[in-house]
């Protein structure tokens, strides 16, 4: 390990790295502009300045930039010299130039970086006298603001944007001080990552849209450590809540799975926690109509009503926390709770989570999934049902590029070297999906197809690495070679990555996957590194939910429908929109059979609507619960806002039934972690997380609000002038509160990251702080991150044997295209994020046009086995043959794979729309 | 005396044909360098003239050429560029080559392509210089017409297609790494060295970037010998260079002299000396980029070293001169505004630093300095100084702001002290 010097102190540091993220990861303070843990170093900004000396003798020494100087053993260098400094002051001072100074009517002003690193660099008089230039702002949508004045050049939007994200209507236009960061003209911006641009730029041009509606400031923000519930990966988030308003929603670093990025879903998705239509407070029918009541009112209610009737059935929610699905099974008995999900979805599930059980076979975190150089998407558009993750592939498909730099000796922080040493050289990704994806562009082979020709394509390729897996018949020559290619790929690489999900709805295809998984780990050498697979779900607590009901053999919401055909019987419904589920016909009758409806749920739905007893839960803000992603990885969920009195917990709720139904275990968070814990034997490691003598839950007692937290005590002093006795939180190791003891910001050891509700360290107010909590800048968070993986039980279940493809079918096969904005429940009740939803309509390949007389732009009814719908039809060559691909928002129109017929009622008569049009792939 | 770059010229400046070209004994350095020379004996000819880069850094060619991975497994395709953007305001000289000799730059690159085994190679013209393309253009035909370019060239193994580029027009073009950013349809900002193109250039491929007037100087290297071409220096470096005066002289222009030519005698006998009621305040030896030296400094040799040494650069060689009716703060003032106007915007020190130091100077020139003025702009140039920022443009501005303030102080002093120009009473 490399010695240097730095004002006369001597470090070790890692080798490879450069001065600034030593520095850094030494706890330094050393400011920079256009460095970025993830994006390296370009020297643009000339910030990171320091002072490196020849030899002891040298007393003048030579300025150099931190983020471009390879550490090397025996440097002497001075942070404190006063030629670094007064450098470094005098770069601030001409940033300054043109910078509008309007820090008050500013948003990033309290978590600005530029705010900072003036302040760190002792920058304080102005000098220049002439005029500003100034810019012309452009609309870029409904998630981020512009502000060009502010812009201090750094070039990371263009950096993070262009080439990390891929996206392309991001420009660095004109040059000078006159270069211009926008679009060629006003727009939405189109990448799903946009909102990172919040983040990343350390200035105000970008600044979070839906924010400035009701804005506040970071340091007025209430903070918790919490986890993204749009999508089934889990990332890490803190969401900020003033006024018992949810303002917004900031990544929260997590080594293995977010890094520093969200996708906008994640990030602009919050807003059905301030939804105008979420039950406020328990509803009781009464002549009809529902009544709202107090608390415990409503509890009366559920005690009431669970002694009206004999028997219950529960129906919980891969949405709920593994707490309100246990409390739920717990009450009505194992035997009577379902999850809420069709006999299909569930398979798909308990097939997903057998791919997380094949032995040899590593799941890879997103992290890892960076580093992998082959990569197999089978029939998932992850670009939509998992973003993040997409993400990460685009950073492994640039791998290659990285190998042709390191050949040349450039070390990977040299971001703009690597970049035309890279040129556009890119590891194989392949893609397998019905239709086109915005991943295409970067793919080395696309094939489309229906489900059941990929899952012929996927087991071919297991075919071709191993023999013993045995082969599909009928698949086309050109299909054939592709496999072998595909195979080929797989075999030589260093680390292959196959991806799977459940969206192509086919059961075969999840099989394949994990059979070209197998032939893989067959056809490798064992010392090869084992081939990763990783499933992506539908919700963020699928897994949790199929791993609590996987051994049930009834299940299913069938089972559930089937049941109430026989005899009298109530239900609970659990944070679950039965309409979603099942096609509307069946779940109207299922639950006009019911004799008991209670529904316990944060958002206004249907299945809400038709019930008799509506207990309000907790949104994901308010909760505290466990889910488990996608890789099998708990993580805990904390509470922004205090409870609202007439808000719980699903399972607080369920807890607080008394007589023969009381229930045990649930007393408190802590209480239903353990009662977790023993509900399967695979959540055994969940314990890890209860409080402890070495953990106790209140010990560290870390603030939810920033230091310098305003007006608390006067938050509600339009309501009452009497001051609220400040909310206590017994549960957790967090406080309702800006004070925290011992103030752990200022203990390098006391290794809370993984709780931190917020990031700030003293001098840096941005979420850049996070270095601090480091012990390496691109290191994970010292003590641990948020959650921990679970042990599954390894099984194999030897070779699939293929299923021939049905061509005698009749009829479309119905595929729900995922959406990232407009294709998930909870997000499309936030205004930004149903504003970027395309114009739902159903898209069929050309060919398949005539036979149902059918063409572009008519509206036509589509109609399934149990249900039709209206859609308006585009004809879209990139949709495979013999698909029916329906918008995310189409109810069902059967169960299982459906087929569907179309008629055409005549062109379309709609004219104008909001929605944009549809610009997949 | 020998002229290797100007001897062949016509007198009405009309581009030599090919076959006038080959009659004045064009082609003849690439016969012999392709028919008798294997490339390493190529290189080993420009490393013995000692033929140093004339695109202002004066880095030896040979040297940089020998960075470039030659031989068997290095790196395919390999690429040479011509820099002939030429933007650097006063330097006109590669201009006169490229309109009236274009076959000379044509050979001159042929041979480098055969040294340095680069399979394709591009001129990068500035945009401006719509004479010069015109002629290359003829000029190219004609020589892949006559097999001396294109496929086995003059019969011999080696291969090379040229392609003329003409540039959209900025400055920075002419850095060799954004120029080669731009080549490729990228933003002109310049790129990180190391790596050098040589390792990692046009589209991450190796890359040698030389001085469209280097480039001409090797027909004649290889045609007469490195021992000759050295002879024609008449101090340390080797060679003669194209050196130009411009300000109020007499006779302005262009001329081929040898390496180590007195600055005097360029000035006096060549220019002529100053114009009639003109005086010498100073000079720019090398083009707007470099500092200014006073009178005393006219007995220097035109010698990279003997230049540097005096505390400037020889640059492109081109004189500027300024005389004592002209106010020097207007003059810096004007230079200060191309290169800030030329700021690729990359870095602070010279994307905001530069705009701000035209700003001081305009005051300044106005009449509306302030004394604490002067301090600002010795700390902006050496915000901006060698090292600081992320290419050469910067420090090239600060230079005659710089040396400016250093030599012509009173005269700042002046306008701060009256509140207006004193040359404009
Ligand atoms: C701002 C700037 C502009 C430049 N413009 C030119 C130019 O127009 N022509 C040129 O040959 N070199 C120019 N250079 C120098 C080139 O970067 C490079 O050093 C040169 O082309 C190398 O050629 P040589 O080794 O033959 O001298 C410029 C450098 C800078 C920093
Ligand atoms: S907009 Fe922001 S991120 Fe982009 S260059 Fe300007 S300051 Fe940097
Ligand atoms: S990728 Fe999924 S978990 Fe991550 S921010 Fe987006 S929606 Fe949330
Ligand atoms: S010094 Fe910096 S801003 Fe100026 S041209 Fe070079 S890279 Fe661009
Ligand atoms: S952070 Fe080092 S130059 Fe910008």
């Amino acid at each position: 390990m490399p010695r240097i010097r730095i004002d006369g102190q001597a470090y070790e540091v890692k080798e490879g790295l450069n001065l600034l993220q030593a520095c850094l990861g030494l706890g330094l303070n050393l400011p920079y502009f256009c460095w970025h843990p993830a994006l390296g170093s370009v020297g643009a900004c000339r910030q990171c300045a320091l002072l490196q000396y020849r030899d002891e003798e040298d007393r003048q020494g030579r300025l150099v930039m931190g983020c471009m100087t390879a550490v090397a053993d025996g440097q002497i260098l001075s942070l404190k010299a006063d030629k670094a400094r007064h450098f470094r002051a005098g770069v601030i001072e001409a940033l300054m130039t043109n910078h509008p100074h309007d820090c008050p009517v500013c948003e990033e002003g309290g978590e600005c970086h530029l705010q900072d690193m003036t302040v760190m660099s002792g920058h304080h008089h102005r000098r220049y006298r002439g005029r500003k230039r100034t810019f012309v702002n452009q609309d870029l949508g409904p998630f981020i603001n512009h502000e060009m004045n502010r812009c201090i050049t750094c070039y990371r939007c263009l950096r993070f944007y262009r080439d990390y994200a891929g996206g392309e209507d991001l420009h660095a236009l004109a040059s000078r001080n006159h270069t211009y960061f926008g679009r060629a003209s006003d727009g939405p911006l189109e990448s799903e990552f946009a909102g990172n641009l919040v983040e990343v730029c350390p200035t105000g041009v970008f600044t979070d849209k839906p924010l400035s509606q009701s804005y506040t400031r970071k340091w007025d923000l209430q903070h918790a450590p919490s986890i993204c519930v749009h999508c089934s990966l889990g990332c890490n988030i803190s969401p900020g809540e003033r006024y018992g308003r949810l303002k917004r929603v900031q990544n929260r670093y997590h080594h293995g799975i977010n890094g520093y990025f969200l996708c906008d879903r994640g990030r602009f998705g919050f807003g059905h926690v301030n939804h105008p239509e979420r039950p406020q407070q328990p509803l009781v029918r009464e002549n009809g109509r529902l009544r709202p009541v107090a608390a415990s009112e409503g509890l009366a209610e559920l005690a009431r009503r669970l002694e009206t009737t004999e028997r219950w059935i529960g129906i919980g929610s891969p949405r709920a926390t593994l707490e309100s699905n246990l409390a739920l099974r717990e009450l009505v008995g194992a035997d009577h709770f379902f999850t809420g999900l069709g006999s299909h979805p569930n398979a798909l599930n308990r097939a997903l989570l057998e791919l997380l059980r094949l032995p040899g076979v590593n799941t890879p975190s997103l992290r890892e999934i960076e580093a992998c150089d082959a990569l197999l998407l089978l029939g998932e558009d992850i670009t939509q049902s998992a973003p993040r993750m997409a993400l990460s592939v685009r950073q492994a498909v640039r791998g290659a590029g990285r190998d042709r730099a390191a050949a040349l000796n450039i070390p990977p922080w040299q971001a703009q070297s690597v970049q035309i040493a890279g040129q556009n050289a890119r590891h194989p990704l392949f893609i397998s999906h019905v239709t086109a994806t915005r991943l295409d562009p970067i793919a080395e082979a696309t094939y489309r197809a229906s489900p059941q020709e990929q899952a012929a394509l996927a087991f071919a390729v297991a075919h071709c690495l191993c023999p013993e897996a045995p082969a599909p018949e009928g698949l086309d020559e050109q299909a054939q070679s592709l496999a072998e290619k595909i195979a080929e790929a797989l075999l030589h690489a260093k680390r292959p990555l196959i991806v799977t999900g459940p969206s192509s709805g086919a059961l075969p295809l999840v099989e394949a996957a994990g059979q070209v998984a197998r032939a893989l780990l067959n056809a490798r050498p064992a010392e090869a590194c084992p081939p990763a697979l990783i499933p992506v779900f539908a919700e963020c607590n699928s897994l949790g939910l199929t791993l609590l009901t996987q051994d049930a053999a009834e299940a299913d919401l069938e089972q559930a429908f089937a049941l109430s055909e026989h005899g009298p019987v109530g239900a609970i419904i659990l944070e679950n929109d039965l309409f979603r589920r099942a096609p509307g016909p069946l779940v109207q009758g299922f639950l006009e059979r019911l004799t008991q409806r209670i529904v316990i749920d944060s958002i206004p739905s249907p299945t809400l609507n038709a019930a008799d007893l509506v207990l309000p839960a907790t949104s994901f803000a308010e909760s505290q619960g466990t889910l488990i992603n996608n890789e099998g990885r708990a993580q805990p969920l904390f509470p922004v806002h205090a409870l609202h009195a007439e808000r719980r917990n699903s399972w607080q709720w369920l807890a607080a039934v008394a007589g023969h139904r009381a229930l045990k275990g649930f007393a408190s968070p802590a209480d239903a972690l353990a009662t977790c814990v023993t509900a399967a034997p695979e959540l055994a490691p969940l314990s890890q997380a209860l409080p402890s003598a070495a953990h106790p839950f209140t010990r560290l007692a870390v603030p939810r609000m920033p230091h310098r937290n305003s007006g608390r005590t006067a938050a509600g002093a339009n309501l009452d002038v009497r001051e609220d006795q400040q909310p206590q939180d017994h549960d957790s190791c967090l406080t309702f509160s800006m004070e925290g003891a011992p103030a752990p910001w200022l203990s390098r050891q006391s290794g809370i990251g993984a709780r931190l509700p917020f990031s700030w360290y003293p001098g840096w107010n941005s979420n850049q702080a996070v270095h601090k909590f480091k012990d390496a800048v691109d290191g994970p968070l010292r003590g641990g991150e948020s959650g921990m993986r679970l042990d599954l039980v390894c099984r194999d279940n030897g070779w699939h044997r293929p299923l021939p493809v049905d061509t005698e079918a009749q009829g479309l096969l119905a595929v729900v295209q995922p959406a990232i904005f407009g294709g998930e429940e909870l997000s499309n009740l936030a205004a930004p994020v149903f504003q970027r939803a395309a114009l739902p309509c159903l898209r069929i390949h050309p060919d398949d046009a005539p036979a149902w007389s059918v063409a572009d732009g008519d509206r036509v009814l589509v109609r399934g086995a149990s249900a039709a719908t209206e859609l308006p039809l585009r004809v879209d060559p990139r949709v495979a043959r013999g698909i029916a691909l329906l918008p995310p928002t189409c109810p069902p129109l059967g169960t299982g794979p459906t087929r569907v017929s179309l008629r055409s009622l005549g062109s379309d008569p709609l004219i104008a729309t909001d929605h944009p049009e549809p610009t997949d792939g | 005396m020998d002229k290797p770059l100007t001897g062949a010229l016509r007198d009405d400046r009309r581009p030599l044909t090919l076959a006038e070209y080959r009659s004045a004994g064009g082609y003849r350095g690439l016969q012999q360098a392709i028919k008798n020379l294997d490339p390493e004996g190529v290189l080993q000819q420009v490393k013995d003239a000692n033929l140093r880069g004339r695109g202002g850094a004066g880095f030896p060619t040979g040297i940089k050429w020998s960075f470039m991975p030659r031989g068997v497994g290095a790196p395919k395709p390999r690429y040479l560029i011509c820099n002939a953007d030429e933007m650097e305001p006063g330097t006109f000289k590669d201009r006169l080559l490229m309109e009236a000799n274009p076959h000379l730059l044509i050979e001159g690159m042929a041979i480098a392509g055969y040294a340095l085994g680069a399979s394709i190679a591009f001129i990068f013209l500035r945009g401006e210089y719509t004479r010069a393309a015109a002629h290359l253009q003829r000029a190219l035909q004609e020589a892949y017409d006559e097999g001396c370019l294109g496929s086995n060239i003059l019969g011999g193994p080696f291969s090379m297609e040229l392609y003329l580029h003409t540039s959209a027009g900025r400055y920075i073009c002419g850095e060799e790494t954004a120029l080669i950013n731009a080549l490729e349809g990228r933003r002109a900002n310049p790129r990180t060295k190391p790596p050098f193109p040589q390792v990692s250039g046009l589209f991450g491929q190796p890359t040698v970037v030389n001085n469209c007037e280097t480039l001409c100087n090797l027909p004649a290297i290889l045609a007469e010998g490195a021992a000759w071409y050295r002879a024609l220096g008449r101090h340390e470096d080797a060679g003669t260079k194209l050196f130009a005066v411009t300000g109020n002289v007499r006779t302005p222009g262009l001329w081929e002299l040898p390496m180590g030519t007195p600055i005097a005698e360029i000035f006096e006998q060549c220019a002529g000396g100053m114009a009639e009621g003109y005086r010498l305040r100073g000079f720019q030896p090398g083009g707007a980029s470099t500092d200014f030296l006073l009178p005393q400094s006219l007995e220097l040799a035109m010698d990279y070293d003997v230049i540097g040494k005096a505390g400037s650069r020889l640059g492109t060689g081109s004189l500027i001169l300024l005389d004592d009716r002209t106010c020097p703060v207007a003059m810096v003032q004007n230079l200060t505004h191309f290169f800030a106007q030329e700021s690729c915007g990359w870095c602070t020190p010279c994307r905001d630093g530069l705009p701000w130091a035209e700003q001081l100077l305009t005051e300044i020139d106005a009449g509306r300095g302030r004394p604490e003025d002067l301090d600002t702009l010795l700390d902006l140039c050496d915000q901006a100084g060698p090292g600081n920022t992320f290419c050469a443009l910067a420090p090239g501005a600060a230079a005659p702001i710089q040396s400016a303030l250093r030599l012509f102080r009173e005269d700042f002093d002046a306008h701060i002290a009256r509140g207006s120009c004193p040359y404009h009473d």
